[in-house]
């Protein structure tokens, strides 16, 4: 009767247009089985967390190519804490430099991948997490 | 928080939190979801159903989105209402998995703490609708929102539970997608209490026009003089008291990113009701639905308690039988009901 659904928001917060990575990963997602809310390009932190909380989302995927993500993805786990979702899991893909990964995982974030990563990969670190945070 | 049941005093308060994760419970069809529902009930009613509806790509989103906005920035002076949206998109029948993309549309409307959106996946379900859309409603409804936007998935002919769902359902068209044909054949336009022709700067809308308003006339008794063969003709029409009580589609043009046309569509929306309000309509599309819902939940349930009361083998045995054409579907039928009342 009750089916457990994963529910995933991929969202591209900041100004960068390149959103063909963010669709790579809404589809893989979809053909894994869970259900994608993909909420297109430039969005702000407060769009991003607001949609997280309507969507009741288990995990929010964030693609960010601009560098901005020292300014961003911070700002988007205050506002999720803010609402009472810091259950939710955090992923991020795009260009992330190796010294801004151990800070992003310390504010909180699940998961981080550079280009190439495979989507295999992603799938299976988002299974690993429900499954860890159900038990 | 006990795992099956949840407290409806935060929802019923606007907390949106508590209403986002009671949403999820009704989807998941939960014990705690349709507990959360019985209590909820009884403060629905109140809302205003719009059901939006149309095939793949005439704008849905985007006049779900405009629609919204309208309703939250009034022309006039009056109140600016609350809006809950729930968009349905199709899930994929080989995965299990769905994007669901109508929130892109509807960026307008974001930062806006009196509009909620909730994105929904078909889940296998074929009607336009996804099983637990009527129970989102009912959630909104209970939640105080004064106005519920209901998007089916792009829908193509049959596709037309939104219409037992809905107070008033949209049916949008956009130039160029079919002929007169498709316009008198049955199920989609049929549910129509409002046609939109939205994309309304593309070529052929004219003509598009023209095919909607030609069904529209066909299916309605208006009177009517013509000349035919030299001879005066008329054909006689409903008469007035017959013809108050009908309702006619409109037909508003609208472009949705620009928002042309949509003061005219609300107009057109408000006449609706206030016909639904004036001719009892209301009451009877209401009990309609409700009596809908009756019998679906019925059936579901007293299928699933004769299937659960079955004996083990037995309905593979039936099905072994059918296999070899010893019995035929309705005989397997008999058979298998005859066995449960033994």
């Amino acid at each position: 009767m009750a089916e457990e659904k994963i529910r995933v928001l991929v969202a591209k917060p900041g100004l960068d247009g390149h959103d063909r990575g963010a669709k790579v990963i809404a589809r893989a997602l979809r053909d894994a089985g869970m259900e994608v809310i993909y909420t297109g390009l430039r969005q702000t932190p407060e769009m991003v967390a607001e949609a997280a909380l309507q969507e009741d989302v288990n995990v929010v995927g964030l693609s960010i190519l601009s560098g901005a993500h020292m300014a961003l993805v911070p700002r988007i786990l205050e506002l999720m804490q803010a609402n009472g979702q810091e259950d939710v899991k955090v992923f991020i893909g795009g260009i992330i430099p190796d010294e801004d990964v151990p800070k992003l995982q310390d504010a909180g974030v699940t998961g981080i991948y550079g280009p190439g990563a495979s989507t295999q990969l992603i799938i299976d670190d988002i299974r690993a997490a429900m499954s860890a945070a159900a038990n | 928080m006990s795992a099956d049941s949840i407290d409806i005093q935060p929802i019923l308060n606007g907390d949106r939190l508590a209403l986002s994760r009671v949403l999820t419970q009704i989807e998941k069809d939960s014990t705690a979801g349709r507990d959360a529902l019985n209590h909820l009930f009884p403060h629905t009613g109140k809302a205003q159903l719009i059901g939006v509806t149309g095939a793949p790509g005439t704008g849905k989103s985007s006049l779900v989105n405009q629609i919204a906005y309208h309703y939250r920035h009034p022309v006039d002076d009056s109140q600016p209402q609350r809006i809950a949206i729930v968009a349905v998109d199709p899930t994929s029948p080989f995965t299990g998995g769905a994007v669901l993309g109508d929130r892109i549309r509807m960026r307008d409307l974001s930062g806006d703490p009196d509009v909620f959106i909730r994105s929904m996946a078909s889940r296998g379900s074929l009607g336009g609708l996804a099983r637990a859309t009527a129970g989102i409603v009912q959630a909104y409804d209970a939640a105080g929102y004064d106005i519920i936007l209901i998007e089916t998935v792009g829908a193509g002919q049959a596709e037309v539970d939104i219409a037992r769902l809905a107070h008033t359902t949209l049916v949008v068209e956009a130039p160029g997608l079919g002929d007169d044909i498709q316009a008198i054949k049955a199920g989609i336009l049929e549910i129509a209490d409002i046609l939109v022709v939205n994309k309304a700067d593309r070529p052929g809308v004219e003509n598009t026009e023209r095919a909607l308003r030609n069904m529209l006339q066909l299916a309605h008794p208006a009177k009517r003089v013509f000349r035919h063969h030299g001879q005066q003709m008329e054909v006689d029409g409903a008469d007035e008291q017959e013809y108050e009580a009908l309702w006619i589609a409109p037909i508003q043009r609208t472009i949705a990113t620009d928002g042309e046309g949509l003061t005219e569509l609300l107009e057109h929306i408000s006449q609706h009701r206030q016909h639904l309000e004036n001719t009892g309509e209301l009451a009877r599309r209401e009990r309609a639905r409700l009596a809908a819902q009756l019998d679906e939940l019925i059936e579901s349930q007293l299928v699933s308690d004769w299937r659960a009361s079955l004996k083990n083998g037995v309905y593979e045995h039936a099905l072994d039988e059918l296999e070899a054409r010893h019995l035929s579907p309705y005989e397997a039928v008999q058979e298998l009901v005859k066995e449960q009342k033994k």
